[in-house]
């Protein structure tokens, strides 16, 4: 082992009691950072995936109808015209049949589901309820959602005359799987109704969804809403989440349709997301502060205290950068040491809080955090680099020292 | 008579850097010491003895002067070059032996090699043992020094002060806090190695019995070389 290695471990190991509490403080403050990092963003994934388990990543839909002015502006002169938006029919998005395959077959994305979907009354006896009707191919669309699992009663199939409904409408309308009810629609100018079977009933975990959500079969719907070899729009799944704002910019400008990403339409939550990973970041940072000033305190009443010593090893013939790599081996260490200690202490009090903090149901608020790798290696990682940066003051000082005035003490 | 080992010219040394607090300690000192020789250098109390041995052994520079160690001009070298030359030329006994607490007796004496080279071999294993019999330790290799009495621990800094052979020796009173009988056995002990393998002995000692046991007396007074005589009456002793 190299002289600076030898000596450096020797002088933590006699310093038994500051080595401890340097450690003990490095690993309290590794604990700490992975603890919260952990946490928030085992929180995060979490509400994502709460959010994204009833939404497509990204939804393309026929570009809206924009009113215009009649008349132009013409030269030196100002028009203000009074134009009213227009009312938005349903309508279809153009050439949807030759957008599927080439969306298919386009990397990133990892499922696509054209979708009918209007208003329409369910009606049972006397109750009569506002639906949603979204006309799905089941096998397509329970890639984008997965109704299968969120199933409380039945089967996620659609026959012609089949309905999947929401818990919330079948408990208003007193239905079971097997019992019969009608729609009513008017997209044309007779409204018109139709009778469904109850093939399934689905919790999708957000009460108004539960209570206005009916999937029929796509072509039904088809019919139903009076858009014959029509699609509303069409849901994707991308395998890159915070990918999909960046296809969705791409897509709408090559299809000149309207285009909108789960980012889009969850602005608020991501800005959460983002003050939160703001704060979690500062609080790192201090943390990784607090950890380096107090390394490098200790460091300093060392060099103070070990001045006669480093002294002799000069006048043994041991150079100032020597001694300065002593220093800084020594911060290493410290740091060393305390982050595998904070990292089994930071997995720790993720399990113990993962197995104690639950949800109101008794079930586990997280599906198990896992702390990924890379979270430990840089925790160690930034650990090794503080300590060092740390030990860089006292090192200095310890290279600077006069030997002749340590030896006289 | 041999090129010397030592050449100091005109040495001056101050203290302080704002020149009205200036102190000048050494007065322009003259001395030259011959590969081998065995000397004491007196002195009252705060004449200089101590910062002289310290700009022999390259800890400080002078202020002033010229300075030749081993045939090279010591103010012309770097800070790297000071050190190295400082490793390979001079040994150092301090009056309150300065071992390295945290070290076995073994270790400490190794500590120089180990600076030199890097690393430690067995075969310097083996020497620095050899080195701590020979100066009666030979069942204390491995004590830390707080377990070894003054005398004992005197001994492993003269051992380590040898350990690399240097050509000289700088003992700043070595025997300075110990009792007369372990202060003689220090003192034969330097000589044994003096006579043994030539090394150069240049000691510091209030104790006038045991300068009269050197081969030549320095005396500093006030800065200044107020005596610097041989002293026959050595001969035979050690
Ligand atoms: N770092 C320093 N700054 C200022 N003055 C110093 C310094 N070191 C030594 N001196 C002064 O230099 C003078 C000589 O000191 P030195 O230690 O060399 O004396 P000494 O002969 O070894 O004395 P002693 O026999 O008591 O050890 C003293 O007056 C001392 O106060
Ligand atoms: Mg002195």
């Amino acid at each position: 082992m190299p002289f600076e290695w030898i000596v450096a471990l020797r002088f933590l190991r006699e310093g038994r009691l500051q080595t401890a509490l340097i450690v003990g403080g490095a690993g309290a403050g590794v604990a700490v950072v992975l603890f919260i990092t952990a946490l928030v963003s085992g929180l995060q994934a979490n509400t994502i995936k709460r959010v994204l388990g009833t939404q497509a990543h990204i939804v393309i839909r026929p570009l809206e109808e924009v009113a215009r002015p009649q008349r132009e502006a013409g030269a030196g002169e100002v028009v203000m015209p009074r134009v009213e938006a227009r009312a938005q029919r349903l309508r279809s998005i153009d050439q949807w049949q030759a957008l599927e395959p080439v969306l298919d077959a386009m990397p990133g994305i990892t499922a696509v589901s054209p979708m009918v979907s209007g208003p329409a009354f369910a009606l049972r006896g006397d109750a009569s309820k506002s639906i949603a009707i979204f006309g799905v191919d089941p096998a397509r669309y329970d890639r984008i959602v997965a109704v299968g699992e969120k199933l409380v009663g039945g089967a996620f199939r659609l026959g012609p005359d089949d309905a999947v409904i929401g818990k919330e409408l079948a408990k208003d309308l007193g239905l079971a799987v097997g019992d019969r009810f009608r729609t009513l629609t008017a997209e044309t100018d007779s409204p018109v109704t139709q009778t469904f079977v109850v093939s399934g009933i689905v919790d999708l975990g957000v009460r108004d969804l539960n209570r206005r959500t009916v999937y029929v079969a796509f072509r039904t719907a088809q019919t139903l809403l009076s858009l014959p070899g029509g699609a509303s729009q069409i849901d994707l799944k991308v395998d890159d989440l915070f990918g999909a704002e960046t296809i969705a910019r791409g897509l709408e400008a090559r299809t000149g349709l309207t285009v909108e990403s789960w980012m889009r339409t969850n602005e608020q939550l991501l800005a959460a997301i983002n003050a939160q990973n703001v704060s979690t970041g500062t609080i790192r940072t201090f943390v990784a502060l607090i950890v380096a000033v107090g390394i490098a305190s200790v460091l300093v009443v060392w060099v103070v205290q070990k001045r006669r010593e480093i002294g002799i090893l000069r006048a043994m013939g041991a150079s100032r950068g020597s001694v300065q790599r002593v220093f800084l081996l020594q911060g290493a260490m410290v740091a060393v040491a305390g982050s595998l200690l904070g990292s089994a202490l930071g997995s720790g009090m993720i399990a113990a809080f993962t197995r104690i903090v639950r949800n109101a149901d008794g079930t586990p608020l997280f599906d198990a955090i896992a702390v990924p790798g890379w979270l430990y290696a840089s925790a160690v990682g930034g650990a090794i680099v503080g300590g060092i940066v740390a030990a860089m003051l006292p090192a200095r000082a310890a290279a600077k020292l006069d030997p002749a005035q340590a030896i006289r003490m | 008579m041999s090129a010397p080992l030592v050449q100091l010219t005109d040495i001056r040394k101050s203290y302080g850097s704002a020149t009205d607090l200036e102190v000048e300690v050494l007065h322009g000192i003259d001395l030259a010491l011959a590969p081998g020789e065995f000397t004491a250098l007196i002195g009252p109390s705060g004449s200089g003895k101590s910062t002289l041995l310290n700009l022999i052994g390259l800890l400080e520079p002078p202020s002033g002067g010229s300075y030749v160690l081993a045939g090279r001009e010591t103010a012309k070298l770097s800070e790297n070059d000071v050190t190295a030359l400082r490793a390979t030329q001079i040994g150092f006994v301090f009056q309150f032996h300065h071992l390295l607490p945290a070290f076995t007796a073994t270790e400490n004496v190794l500590m120089p090699g180990l600076i030199a080279r890097g690393r430690v071999t067995a075969e310097r294993r083996e020497a620095a043992r050899e080195l701590l019999s020979d100066v009666g330790l030979a069942d204390r290799l491995d004590y830390l020094p707080r377990k070894l009495s003054g005398g004992q621990q005197q001994r492993v800094a003269i051992a380590r002060a040898l350990s690399l052979a240097p050509p000289l020796v700088l003992a700043d009173e070595p025997t300075g806090n110990l009792d007369t009988h372990s202060a003689d056995e220090i003192f034969a002990l330097m000589r044994r190695f003096n006579a043994r393998s030539g090394t150069a002995f240049l000691i510091v000692t209030h104790d006038p019995r045991l300068a009269r046991r050197c081969d030549r007396i320095v005396e500093l007074v006030d800065g200044g070389i107020a005596g610097d005589r041989p002293n026959l009456a050595s001969k035979g002793d050690g």
